[in-house]
């Protein structure tokens, strides 16, 4: 399974605070986070808002083996991004902006892993639910901003599948023997969705 | 059982020269419990099982299920009728295995926690139970196509249509998820290239170019459809 496959929506059961808080504060509070992580610019800042993702973690047991599967990916984008931003602008904001990747990394797997999504798509349904008024449908809506949370460890796998095909004929490093087929499985896919949901009544 | 009626039901699709044929007008009555469809490869079968659901149109003619027309009423139709696809990857949609079979009973189901326990006696019955908390990208493909299957029979449909199911599988799933679509108390249209599959149900349907190349008895129509793939190599 890829990194991004584990960070994305996968729910670990379980009997924490954060697992018993209801969906609304904790996304509030996930939103909050992130605006202060983004507007708050300052070496020792970053520190402290690491430490508050570390401590959610800790609250809500996340495994030690998820949280590396989960965030090893993020470290190395976080360790380019920190690269170039030395290079651009110094240590200290180099510093920064790797604890901030990593901060966000920590708080959306915290979040993932402590909800269910469809407890989210309850949350959203009802928080939409007004406006069936002027005609929006929120459990449309709703499957709307799952479906986007679930697709993305599929992309990912028929990224790595296209990749390896392209490898196999040889073709590995030429991108548009992996773009290509990469567009046309991706909208394949979602093709073949859209008609299971069709199928499964969730498009009527 | 319901009855699924095609009355000289077509399809064709447009293209650049002019209108394909895919489906030639076909009329036919199915009321057994278990009916095969078996056919070459682009024959018209899974068109043919599309149309049951409304997930392709007819061009001309009519499909009813259990009286209701399928282009007048889809959405009643498809309350009633269950559909399982060849790859279960494009049908799962949900991060977790409990989460997706919750995903196919919120129309059915609104309180979460009667709805979360049927998705867990869902998955039990199944016997996925003990994988309900897992990613549905780390089972093997037997377990997608058995919770696909799973995701399906939640809603408690009159019919399933299964568009073959087990193409993918190796040949222990194949049987499990074939046991198990055999079993159903639902009414069971399968498309297959599985003729060991199609000779275990009541009516076997043989699809050759878009037409009704043979319609009966099981050992039969296998038969024939032997036939036609040693005369066409």
């Amino acid at each position: 399974m890829s990194s991004t496959a584990v960070l994305v929506g996968v729910y670990q059961p379980g009997t924490s605070v954060l697992h018993r808080l209801p969906v609304g504060p904790k996304l509030l509070g996930v939103a909050a986070l992130s605006v202060a992580v983004v507007a708050v610019r300052s070496m020792p800042a970053a520190f402290a808002f690491l430490a508050v993702a570390l401590l959610l973690g800790a609250v809500a047991r996340l495994r030690a083996r998820l949280v590396w599967r989960a965030t090893r990916f993020v470290l190395l984008v976080a360790v380019v991004v920190g690269a170039f931003q030395w290079f651009f602008y110094g240590r200290d904001k180099a510093v920064e902006s790797f604890l901030d990747l990593v901060t966000l990394a920590l708080v959306a797997l915290t979040l993932t892993a402590t909800t269910p999504v469809n407890a989210m798509l309850d949350a959203i349904v009802r928080w939409i639910g007004p406006l069936r008024r002027v005609g929006v449908d929120p459990e449309r809506v709703a499957l709307t901003f799952s479906l986007a949370i679930a697709a993305l460890p599929g992309t990912v796998a028929l990224a790595l599948e296209t990749r390896d095909a392209a490898r196999a004929r040889g073709l590995g490093k030429h991108p548009r023997a992996f773009l290509t087929p990469f567009v046309i499985r991706v909208v394949a896919r979602a093709h073949e969705t859209g008609a299971a949901l069709e199928a499964r009544g969730l498009a009527d | 059982m319901p009855t699924i009626a095609f009355d000289a039901a077509a399809v064709t699709v447009p293209t650049p020269h002019g209108d394909r044929v895919v489906l030639e007008p076909v009329s036919l009555t199915l009321t057994e419990p278990r009916v095969a469809v078996v056919g070459a490869n682009g024959s018209g079968k899974s068109t043919l099982a599309r149309l049951v659901n409304g997930l392709v149109p007819v061009t001309s003619g009519r499909v009813l299920v259990d009286g209701v027309d399928v282009a007048r009423d889809a959405g009643a139709v498809r309350r009633m009728v269950g559909f399982c696809f060849t790859d279960p990857a494009a049908q799962l949609v949900m991060p977790t295995c409990v989460e997706d079979v919750e995903l196919s009973l919120r129309r059915h189901v609104k309180d979460k926690k009667e709805r979360a326990a049927r998705a867990r006696a869902v998955l039990e019955q199944h016997g996925l139970g003990d994988h309900a908390d897992v990613s549905v990208h780390a089972l093997s493909g037997g377990q997608k196509q058995l919770l696909a299957l799973a995701g399906v029979l939640a809603t408690e449909p009159r019919v399933l249509v299964a568009d073959e199911p087990t193409t993918l599988l190796d040949l222990a799933n194949t049987r499990r998820v074939g046991d198990l679509l055999l079993g159903l108390e639902q009414q069971l249209l399968l498309v297959t290239h599985d003729l060991d599959l199609a000779e275990r149900c009541d009516r076997v349907v043989v699809v050759a170019d878009g037409r009704i190349a043979f319609d009966g008895d099981p050992v039969a129509a296998v038969a024939h459809y032997r036939d036609l793939a040693s005369a066409d190599s």
